[in-house]
């Protein structure tokens, strides 16, 4: 399979199929291994980490789950392609730094990438959409145990899997989701949300910014520790806080509508007439715009079949993907032009915010009245 | 105010996070805010540079001069990066590892996965383990018999484990 071929096509996750997929965006298990007695990628000198790159990719290009794969070694890479990897979070940003001696081999579901030579040798992930964490381990241990029996994996009897990092070793398993949350974020409540979270030993942050700022409202929440508990049970912990702030959510939406209904409508409304309208604009403010009409297909007020369409947006308004499409490197003001150009564009029939709609279907269960009271 | 990683720029990056209920800060420079991927959601956790940063010290109190055997690290290797150099490096450093994995982590021993040869590995130990103990305890009776007989088991064992 080719570069061009992996980026013609959008990801499963990117399709937005999974459980909760309105609010969990995707589901991530990565497990880090290391080969035996073998100088971990970052201390390795250069013709080891080649030696180690021909030892563990052929394996890797021969698993069932990896047949019509797309497998190439970085310096094989244009910066602009490692960066559209990178965006679609199929290698990290450490990774796409990497050159001679690395390599990425991914399916062509994109739901399975294994980066080799990160800063560990062996860096499997399984990415899904929705709230999937279960069925994402689920593959990515299978792939694990397809492998050990192949390579001579580093491990403790006491310590577990070793991995370069001291935080990773024992299970080497970073179980994360990414959340949409805009209701917790307009509401003023996600910063108790972090908080508590935090309490319990997981992690939050913001997916591109720092902290608080997220951009997009859009959060990644994972476990921190990896020894002294089961991947199983940390997967399961991890679910069920993320189910948790699921409900958070949509009680923050319910108190939005009923509460600061004006509020709302006018985010929504002024969302829709920028990105309408705007012949520039940043990654930032497309991102947190764009956030505001996902909210608003959520609710209702925009029809349920131009999901799809805003969650493409989240992606192909990334810098990389912009430039990989013009088929030319940009430089800031033309990526924020192009940028306004294509979301002029894509939502060129895109019907108006329908509030009528919101009163009607925001029952979902749940409430009934969107203004009430106040 | 410097950074606290290359400790020579200003550092014009501050980050906070609460961990378990514990305030932690870490104060970067712009260069090492990049090549830390400060921005980068898959790779970053803060605690990770954190940990990394103390780890440094708790290591250097364990093994002030050693040197891993097979790849060569030291405990001023890991002070520059928070990474280890090899699998083999956890045995090398393993005291002052062990406080550090302490405070890092939920528990001290891994409970999860491991490679199925790993379980066999184990089992094989348990069983070395039993059959020596056995022996003693024979040899200090004076039951000859068993004594022998536990000898040839051992003998077996060990031939299995070789293979
Ligand atoms: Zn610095
Ligand atoms: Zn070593």
């Amino acid at each position: 399979m080719k570069f061009a071929n992996v980026i013609a096509v959008g990801g499963e996750w990117l399709r937005g199929e999974g459980p909760h997929h309105q609010i969990v965006v995707s589901s991530r298990v990565r497990l880090a291994r290391n080969l035996r007695h073998r100088a971990f990628p970052g201390w390795a000198k250069k013709a080891e980490r080649t030696q180690v790159l021909e030892l563990i990719k052929p394996r890797v290009e021969e698993l069932p789950e990896m047949q019509d794969s797309f497998s190439e070694v970085l310096q094989d890479l244009t910066a602009l392609e490692k960066q559209v990897l990178v965006e679609r979070h199929l290698i990290s940003r450490e990774h796409a730094a990497k050159s001679v001696g690395s390599a990425v081999i991914m399916n062509r579901r994109q739901t399975l990438s294994i980066m080799v030579n990160e800063e560990d040798h062996l860096r499997m992930q399984s990415i899904r959409s929705g709230l999937q964490l279960k069925s994402a381990f689920k593959l990515v241990d299978k792939v694990d145990s397809t492998l050990e029996a192949k390579l001579d994996f580093a491990y403790d009897p006491k310590l577990g899997y070793l991995t370069a990092c001291p935080t990773n070793v024992g299970t080497g398993m970073r179980a994360s989701a990414m959340l949409h949350l805009p209701g917790l974020v307009l509401s003023e409540m996600i910063n108790q949300v972090i908080q508590a979270v935090n309490k319990i030993g997981l992690a939050v942050r913001g997916l591109y910014g720092e902290g608080t700022e997220a951009m997009g409202n859009l959060f990644q929440i994972s476990n921190q520790t990896t020894l002294g508990e089961k991947e199983e049970e940390i997967v399961t912990r991890l679910s069920k806080v993320i189910e948790t702030i699921i409900e958070k959510e949509h009680d923050a939406r319910q108190m939005l509508i009923q509460r600061k209904s004006n509020t709302l409508w006018d985010q929504i409304g002024r969302a829709y007439g920028v990105l309408t309208f705007a012949h520039a604009m940043t990654s930032k403010e497309a991102l947190n715009l764009l956030s505001i009409i996902k909210l608003g297909v959520d609710l209702g007020a925009f029809p349920e079949d131009r999901r799809l369409p805003i969650d493409e947006l989240f992606i192909d308004t990334q810098p990389a993907h912009l430039q990989k499409s013009s088929q030319q490197k940009l430089n800031a003001d033309e990526r924020d032009e192009l940028r306004a150009q294509i979301i002029r564009d894509r939502l060129r029939l895109f019907p108006k915010p329908d509030i009528s709609k919101v009163a009607r279907e925001s029952a979902n269960g749940s409430t009934s009245e969107p203004q009430t009271n106040e | 105010m410097l950074c606290d990683v290359c400790k020579c720029n200003d550092a014009t990056v501050f980050l906070t996070q609460i961990l378990e209920g514990k305030m932690q800060k870490v104060n970067l420079c712009d260069s090492c805010s990049k090549e830390k991927g400060v921005q980068d959601p898959t790779g970053f956790a803060l605690a990770d540079l954190l940990l990394g940063i103390g780890a440094a010290e708790e290591i250097e109190k364990g093994a002030p001069t050693q040197r891993c055997g097979v790849c060569g690290f030291t405990q001023a290797d890991f002070k520059k990066t928070g990474r280890l150099g090899c699998s083999a490096c956890y045995l090398t450093f393993a005291e002052g590892l062990g406080s550090l994995l302490k405070a890092m982590h939920k528990g001290t021993e891994h409970i999860g996965k491991l490679p199925q040869r790993a379980h066999r590995e184990i089992e094989l130990g348990d069983r070395m383990k039993s059959l020596n103990a056995n022996l003693q305890k024979a040899v200090t009776e004076e039951d000859y018999e068993s004594a022998a007989s536990l000898r040839d088991q051992i003998k077996k064992l060990e031939m299995e484990i070789a293979s």
